[in-house]
């Protein structure tokens, strides 16, 4: 019982995550700074302004509106954040749960800050937020089924195993699932489904700043606000970790642990850079590109799986 | 000065309010986030919402119908909010201070912290400004 409590809030839980994520929330910015000619800001950035939000500014309810769901939606995107980052990194650090189809499961918990956001936007009654929701629902229907199709195909690929454990354990003993024709279409789909999960700026539509200013999360100030960016900082260490873990081979012992932060940081890396070099496009167009384009890569690269490339 | 002084001396985020201004004070602000002056590296970003605002910006002269916006903005910030008056408009009125829809310069509508004059003031006198502001108690 005590060492699942140490296991869900220091490490690898949420302790351990938030301050993975925050610096390689630090790490996008100041990549974007650099892709901009710019100096970008210094290393404890994302944490003052996490304690910012979480200790020092006010809160205010919108006074249309459910203030219970309004408040209560962040701490379920943080909680929904960090159940999947354990089930992700548990077997990446090579402790086993003993627990058969957890990949089902990161699935499901990885909509849940989604889907908070949704609620929170709509509870708050602004306009803005409502057509911020809207649209983050036509993205989460966008991009699901990828990346299902996708999960189904590296369960496919590790000859019918659903848990990470086995997922990580076969590649370790085999070549890396990203060494071979099916793995690089799947990582291409995997790279650009997480870039819908951050919300990044290809696929940002739901808080495009410009438009709706900051859409879903407008309403929101002081310590919900903190909420939801600790949820984003989580999901910005988890997502490319479940990538690293499904095609990349995951972490080993020793040197291994270097080798699997460094894919950490280019995952990261080529997801700032994809933000950094594309315009925002419209939901139609993001619909599209994940119903054809995505969902068509990922299908041949589970064709190719059944040939066994 | 705590922890929490430092935390949001370290992290102030700013909206930006444009009265009935004539953009030269609008177009220096901007300046301010490009990668010659890069103000991102105190941490200072530009947000969309006022609700997640720590410094409010105001420039060009308020007239009456701004008026009423600038304090519904007010009134809806988050509260430790610092305000910062740009521009001889924001400060004094400048050259509207006579005129006849001008209703005031920012400080008789709202607790203004900081004025940075100019017309336009100059990127390096506004990061002067927000410096000077960074240090001073919320």
């Amino acid at each position: 019982m005590a060492v699942n409590i140490f296991y869900f809030f220091i490490f690898p839980g949420l302790l351990f995550m938030a301050v993975a994520g925050g610096l390689l929330s630090w790490f996008d910015r100041k990549i974007t700074a650099r892709v901009q000619f710019r100096q970008g800001p210094p290393l404890l950035q994302p944490f003052y302004d996490f304690f910012k939000l979480l200790l020092v500014k006010e809160t205010i309810l919108p006074r249309h509106g459910s203030p219970v769901v309004f408040m209560l939606a962040p701490l379920l995107a943080v909680f929904g954040a960090t159940m999947a980052g354990l089930f992700i990194l548990l077997p990446l650090f090579n402790i086993s749960t003993g627990f058969r189809g957890d990949l089902l499961v990161i699935f499901y918990l990885l909509t849940l800050p989604s889907f908070s956001y949704i609620l929170g936007s709509v509870a708050s009654g602004n306009p803005l937020a409502a057509v911020g929701s809207s649209r983050e629902i036509k993205l989460v229907i966008s991009y699901e089924l990828t990346f299902l199709l996708i999960i189904a195909a590296v369960i496919m690929k590790s000859g019918q195993h659903f848990d990470l454990d086995t997922v990580i354990a076969m590649q370790r003993s085999g070549t890396p699932f990203i060494g071979s024709v099916s793995g690089v279409l799947l990582f291409i789909a995997a790279v650009f489904c997480i870039q819908a999960k951050l919300g990044l700026v290809p696929f940002d539509m739901p808080e495009a700043e410009t438009e709706l200013s900051s859409g879903i999360y407008i309403e929101y100030s002081g310590p919900p606000y903190a909420m939801i960016k600790l949820a984003k900082y989580i999901m910005l260490f988890i997502l490319p970790a479940l990538v690293v873990a499904l095609l990349m081979n995951g972490m080993g012992q020793g040197a291994g642990i270097l080798w699997a932060v460094l894919k950490i940081l280019g995952v990261v890396l080529l997801l700032t850079l994809i933000r950094n070099t594309s315009p925002r496009v419209k939901i139609r167009q993001a619909s599209g590109f994940f119903f054809i384009w995505m969902n068509l890569i990922v299908v041949i690269a589970i064709v190719l799986i059944a040939f066994g490339l | 000065m705590g922890f929490k002084d430092f935390c949001f001396r370290k992290s102030l985020w700013v909206f930006h309010f444009g009265g009935a201004s004539c953009n030269n004070c609008d177009i220096e602000i901007l300046d301010c986030l490009t990668p010659r002056h890069d103000l991102e590296r105190f941490g200072i970003l530009l947000v969309g919402s006022i609700r997640h605002a720590d410094v409010l910006l105001v420039n060009g002269s308020i007239n009456r119908r701004d008026r009423d916006r600038l304090l519904e903005l007010y009134h809806q910030a988050p509260k430790p909010l610092l305000v910062v008056a740009i521009g001889a408009c924001g400060c004094t009125g400048g050259i509207f201070a006579e005129g006849n829809t001008f209703a005031g310069p920012v400080d008789t509508i709202i607790p203004v912290d900081a004025y940075i004059p100019g017309c336009p003031p100059k990127p390096e006198a506004i990061i002067a400004g927000i410096a000077r502001l960074a240090g001073k108690k919320p």
